[in-house]
C-alpha cells in the first residue's frame, strides 16, 4: 500500500501538526462561521448575493441581563430536582431489587408509568390539573416535581444496573463475614455502585438542565420563559432565544469539563 | 475426644430439580483439617457454602461451635442466630471477592468493627499482626487491584482470620492462580494448619492434601463415598470411583 518510492520524496512544505491540534484549530474556523453567520456582514460570490443574520444589537444590550437572571432558577431547578431525583431513583431501585412484593410492584408502575408519559405532560398535570382539585403548588414546585419524578424513574434503572453490576461476590464474601444485608449494601455495594453511575448521572444532570426549558410553559421565569418575556412582545425573540441558547451551551460544556474530572478522579483512586 | 466444631446432619440441597446434596451427616472435630476431593459438579461447593447459609439449604440442621440452626427458619432470632454463626466461621473464595473501594488494610479491619463492634485501634493492631503473618505487611495501604493473585489470596485468608473463627472454609483457593503463586498461598495455609486452625479444603491440590490433612473426604453425585487419611485414601482407595478420579487426576496433572 505505501511502497516508499525513495526517488519521489514526499513535499517537505506540507504542514505536519498532531490531529489534536487540527481539530482545534478547524473548532475556530467553525465556530467563526458562526459568529459571522450573525454578524450583519452582506457580501457577494460573484452573482450569490449573502446577507447574514442581522441582530438588533441594541435589544440585546438592553436586557441580556434581564434574561441572563433566568440562569439562577435554571440553575436552582436543575441541582435541587437531580438531588429529588437521585433520592427517588435510588428508593425506586432498591425496591426493585427487593423481593417485598408490594413494594416491588409499586415501583415498577411508577416508573411504567412516567416513562409511558411525556415529560411536557407531567408538567401541566402537576401545575394546572392538580389545581382542578384545589392542590396549588407554584410554578416552581411543580417543575421540580415534574423534573425529579421523571427523572427519578429514568434514572432509577441506571442504579438498579449499577447495583447489579457489583459482583455477587462481594455480597457473599460481606454476608460471610457475618454482615447484615442491609451492612452488606451500605457499606460493601453501594459504594461500588455509586461509582459505577457517576458517570450516568452527571449525563443526566446535563440532559436535565436543558429539560428545564420546559417550565416555561408553566409561567416559571427561567431562562427560556425570560426570553420569551422579553423578546416576544418586542418581536425580537431570535435575538433573546439566542441569549438564552449560549447560556444552555456555556452551561453544558463548563459541567461537561467537571463531569470529565470528576471521572478521571475516581478512575485513580482504584489503582 | 476432642470436640466437634462443625456438625452437619441430614443436610439436602438442590436446585431446581437438580439434587445436588440429599441427607449429608458430616462432622468436623477441632484442630482437624479435612480435605474434600472430587470432580466437577460433585456438589463441594454447595457443601461449604451451606455450611454458613450461603446456600440456603432444603432441609437438615448445621451446628456451628454451638450455634446451631435448622435449614428453611425465616424468623428474627434465626437471623441474629445466623449472624453469630457466621462470626465464627471464616470463608476463602477461589476468587478472593476482596473489596476493591478499601485498601487492605480496611478489608481486614472493616468486619471486626462493623460485626464485631472492635474498636478501630484495636482491629489495626490484629490486622497489622495478620498481614506480617500472610508476609504482606508493606502492602497494607494498597488498593486490591494492584495485588498479584496470590498476594490478593493471602489478603483474604488474613481477612477471614480477622475475626477470630472457630473453622475456616477453603473453596479451591488456588485454582484461579497461576501455577508459580499457588505455593504461597498453601504455605499459609500449612503454617495455619500446624498452628491448630480447624479447616475445611476442597481442593484440587493432592499433594497438599497428602502432607497436611487429617482426613481425606470424597464426594461424588453429592454424597461421600469414601473418606479416611490421606495416606490410605490417596494411596489405596477402596471406590472404584475414586481410584478412576485419581488415576485421571494424576495422568491429567503430568
Ligand atoms: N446457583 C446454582 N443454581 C443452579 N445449579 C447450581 C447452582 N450452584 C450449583 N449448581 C449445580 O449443583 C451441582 C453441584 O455444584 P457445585 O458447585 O457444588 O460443584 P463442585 O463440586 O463445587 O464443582 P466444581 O469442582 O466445578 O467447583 C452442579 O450440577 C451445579 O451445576
Ligand atoms: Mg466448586
Amino acid at each position: 500500500m505505501i511502497a516508499a518510492s525513495p526517488s519521489q520524496p514526499r513535499p517537505a512544505t506540507r504542514l505536519r501538526l498532531p490531529f489534536r491540534t487540527w481539530l482545534a484549530l478547524w473548532t475556530l474556523v467553525w465556530l467563526a462561521c458562526l459568529v459571522a453567520l450573525f454578524s450583519g456582514l452582506q457580501f457577494a460570490f460573484g452573482p450569490v448575493h449573502v446577507h447574514t443574520i442581522t441582530l438588533d444589537v441594541g435589544f440585546m444590550r438592553g436586557w441580556w441581563l434581564f434574561i441572563s437572571a433566568g440562569v439562577i432558577i435554571t440553575l436552582e431547578l436543575s441541582v435541587i430536582s437531580i438531588a429529588c431525583a437521585s433520592v427517588i431513583a435510588f428508593l425506586s431501585a432498591l425496591a426493585r431489587i427487593s423481593r417485598v412484593a408490594p413494594l416491588n410492584s409499586f415501583a415498577g408502575l411508577y416508573i411504567s408509568l412516567i416513562r409511558g408519559t411525556p415529560l411536557f405532560l407531567q408538567f401541566y398535570f402537576i401545575y394546572q390539573g392538580l389545581a382542578q382539585f384545589h392542590i396549588i403548588l407554584s410554578s416552581f414546585i411543580s417543575a421540580a416535581a415534574a423534573l425529579s419524578l421523571n427523572y427519578g424513574a429514568y434514572m432509577s434503572e441506571v442504579f438498579r444496573a449499577g447495583i447489579q453490576a457489583v459482583s455477587r461476590g462481594q455480597t457473599e464474601a460481606a454476608s460471610a463475614l457475618g454482615m447484615t444485608p442491609w451492612q452488606t449494601m451500605y457499606r460493601i455495594v453501594l459504594p461500588q455502585a455509586l461509582r459505577i453511575v457517576t458517570p450516568d448521572i452527571g449525563n443526566q444532570f446535563i440532559a436535565m438542565q436543558k429539560d428545564t426549558a420546559l417550565a416555561s410553559a408553566i409561567a416559571l421565569e427561567e431562562l427560556t420563559g425570560r426570553a420569551r418575556q422579553a423578546g416576544l412582545p418586542r418581536n425580537n425573540f431570535f435575538e433573546a432565544l439566542v441569549i438564552a441558547a449560549a447560556w444552555y451551551w456555556l452551561l453544558t460544556i463548563v459541567f461537561s469539563y467537571f463531569q470529565g474530572r470528576l471521572e478521571h478522579s475516581m478512575a485513580q483512586g482504584d489503582r | 475426644m476432642r470436640p466437634t466444631v462443625v456438625a452437619i446432619s441430614n443436610l439436602h440441597k438442590s436446585f431446581g430439580r437438580v439434587v445436588v446434596l440429599s441427607g449429608l451427616n458430616f462432622q468436623v472435630e477441632q484442630n482437624e483439617v479435612v480435605c474434600i476431593i472430587g470432580r466437577s459438579g460433585s456438589g463441594k461447593s454447595t457443601l461449604l457454602r451451606c455450611i454458613n447459609f450461603l446456600e440456603e439449604p432444603d432441609a437438615g440442621e448445621i451446628t456451628v461451635a454451638g450455634i446451631t440452626l435448622p435449614a428453611g427458619e425465616r424468623t428474627r432470632e434465626h437471623g441474629r442466630a445466623l449472624i453469630e454463626l457466621r462470626k465464627r466461621v471464616g470463608m476463602v473464595f477461589q476468587t478472593f471477592n476482596l473489596f476493591p473501594h478499601k485498601t487492605v488494610l480496611e478489608n481486614l479491619i472493616e468486619a471486626p468493627i462493623v460485626v464485631r463492634k472492635q474498636s478501630r485501634p484495636r482491629a489495626i493492631e490484629m490486622a497489622e499482626v495478620l498481614l506480617a503473618k500472610v508476609g504482606l505487611s508493606d502492602k497494607r495501604d494498597v488498593y486490591p487491584s494492584t495485588l498479584s493473585g496470590g498476594q490478593a489470596q493471602r489478603v483474604a485468608i488474613a481477612r477471614a482470620l480477622a475475626m477470630e473463627p472457630q473453622v475456616m472454609l477453603f473453596d479451591e483457593p488456588t485454582s484461579a492462580l497461576d501455577p508459580e503463586l499457588t505455593g504461597e498461598v498453601l504455605t499459609v495455609m500449612r503454617d495455619l494448619a500446624r498452628e491448630g486452625m480447624t479447616m475445611l479444603v476442597v481442593t484440587h491440590e493432592l499433594g497438599f492434601a497428602r502432607e497436611v490433612a487429617d482426613r481425606v473426604v470424597f464426594m461424588d453425585g453429592g454424597s461421600f463415598i469414601e473418606e479416611g487419611p490421606p495416606h490410605e485414601c490417596l494411596v489405596n482407595p477402596k471406590d472404584p470411583r475414586t481410584r478412576q478420579f485419581l488415576e485421571r487426576f494424576i495422568s491429567h496433572a503430568h
